[in-house]
């Protein structure tokens, strides 16, 4: 029977607590950079002109239809190579995880402006509105009710997504586990102690996630 | 209709429309002076919803001309030739347009639907829209409903909304598109009532309607169009009580019954 040692890893809570910092910080970043691309990009492929949608739609393909890991060692190996430019394991990684989570987005945000009624539009529109303060008054704000709850599902895998920085050896949280794990022989303790650090970040935000979609629908009656 | 000296404020020349291979407009021409109202009766596809969404533009017409007022539209059936977006919207902003589903702004309350077309189109200081807005809602008889969300609203309610909100814009002509059609026979009446005091009010307005009794009432032209082309116009006496062409009396009778 194994002998569960969870004592031993105090020692080790500041490697533990760089990477939870790292996780925290990438997790923001490739959600901010992330939604910035969805929003353009889904924004873009409502485009009537085919050398802007066109390539749009190409792009959001290509980042859905590959496995993310795969894109993130391309962009660090690969990439620089082409380009002949120098990018850190950071960069790279934060770079390939903002792309393939904002084709995405971009989906969720395309999707939400769509399914608005184009009675609405037409309403704009007969008010006297230009398209772009129809999409600021009228479509966003009853799109964006419709998108809250898929783009927090999207944004909990772009959370889940941080753990391959590891692979680039990027000092994230699962990362430094592997650090601990290969000091101590004790990866059972480790790889469970991080998984439940996702589980204890991840589960109020899935539980929040719950109470805002029934909140938003209660609003739209 | 009109003399030389004095052109009609609405004029519609010349104007075709067709989707793909189906021909909806053939070659209508209207003049509407100020202050009258216009009634549009006929069948179903008899292409009165789209000759009233080519005079604001929701539609854009392959060829003719439409002109409210100053604001002229030539179209030559070239894409590259469509007004820009900011010309299309100050133009539409002085067209009411009130449709048969409402469209009011789910997100808003009645108040600021009716706000909305002043504070961003017009540009009205948000205390001004207000006390503007709440005055329309009474002429509408919705004051006490100003606060309430449209899901809260019945049919006839947010019609009503809808036309404050048309009416805020202080357009120069009110476009009606079906406004009944769609609202329980019960609650007719009380959009109807509206649209009798803004035509008592000397408001310029295009009703396509199915309600010719009420089309004889408050028209001051009838307008009977069939297959895209106008039939048969005039006063509602003539055309409504005393019809010149078949398509005419057989569309009639189906109300006389």
């Amino acid at each position: 029977m194994y002998q569960w040692d969870f004592g031993s890893l105090w020692q080790f809570r500041s490697i533990i607590g760089i990477g939870f910092v790292y996780t925290l910080s990438y997790t923001v970043a490739v959600i901010a950079l992330g939604l910035l691309i969805g929003l353009l990009v889904g924004l873009g492929r409502l485009s009537s002109n085919p050398f802007i949608s066109g390539p749009l739609r190409a792009y959001v393909e290509v980042f859905r239809c590959t496995p993310v890991l795969v894109q993130l060692v391309w962009f660090y190996y690969a990439l620089p190579v082409l380009l002949g430019i120098e990018m850190s394991a950071g960069t790279a990684a934060a770079l390939s995880l903002s792309l393939y989570g904002g084709a995405f987005y971009s989906e969720i945000i395309r999707g939400g402006i769509v399914s608005i009624d184009v009675g609405q539009s037409e309403a704009g529109w007969a008010l006297g509105m230009t398209r772009l303060q129809l999409m600021r008054r009228v479509i966003l704000p009853q799109a964006f009710k419709r998108m809250t709850p898929p783009l927090v599902n999207q944004s909990i895998m772009q959370l889940k997504n941080t753990s391959l920085l590891s692979v680039l050896a990027v000092p994230d949280l699962l990362y430094q586990g592997q650090i601990i794990a290969h000091e101590t022989y004790r990866p059972l303790e480790i790889y469970t102690m991080v998984a439940i650090i996702y589980f204890l970040i991840l589960l109020p935000a899935t539980i929040w996630a719950k109470k805002l979609e029934t909140r938003l629908s209660a609003l739209q009656g | 209709m009109t003399s030389a000296s004095h052109p009609a404020m609405i004029q519609i020349s010349n104007l075709k429309k067709a989707f793909g291979e189906h021909v909806v407009l053939k070659d209508i021409s209207i003049q509407i002076e100020r202050g009258s109202v216009v009634a549009m009766i006929g069948p179903s596809g008899s292409g009165k919803s789209t000759l009233l969404r080519c005079l604001n533009l929701l539609t854009v017409p392959d060829l003719g001309s439409v002109r409210i007022g100053e604001q002229h539209f030539e179209f030559d059936g070239k894409k590259s030739r469509l007004p820009r977006d900011r010309e299309l919207a100050s133009y539409r902003a002085r067209t009411g347009m009130v449709f048969q589903h409402f469209n009011l702004f789910p997100h808003m309350t009645a108040l600021e639907n009716v706000m909305e077309g002043m504070i961003t189109v017009l540009r009205t200081p948000r205390s001004e829209a207000r006390s503007q807005a709440l005055a329309l809602l009474q002429k509408v008889g919705l004051s006490d409903r100003a606060d309430m969300y449209p899901q809260k609203l019945s049919g006839g309610q947010k019609q009503r909304v809808a036309i404050a909100r048309a009416l805020a814009m202080r357009p120069d002509v009110m476009l009606f598109d079906e406004a009944t059609s769609a609202l329980d026979p019960e609650l007719v009446g009380e959009v109807l009532n509206v649209i009798r005091a803004l035509a008592a009010d000397g408001m310029t307005m295009i009703l396509v309607t199915h309600e010719v009794a009420f089309a004889r009432e408050v028209a001051d032209q009838v307008v009977f169009m069939r297959d895209g082309v106008v039939v048969e116009a005039g006063p509602p006496s003539q055309v409504i009580d005393n019809p010149q062409q078949v398509a005419t009396r057989a569309f009639l009778a189906r109300f006389n019954g």
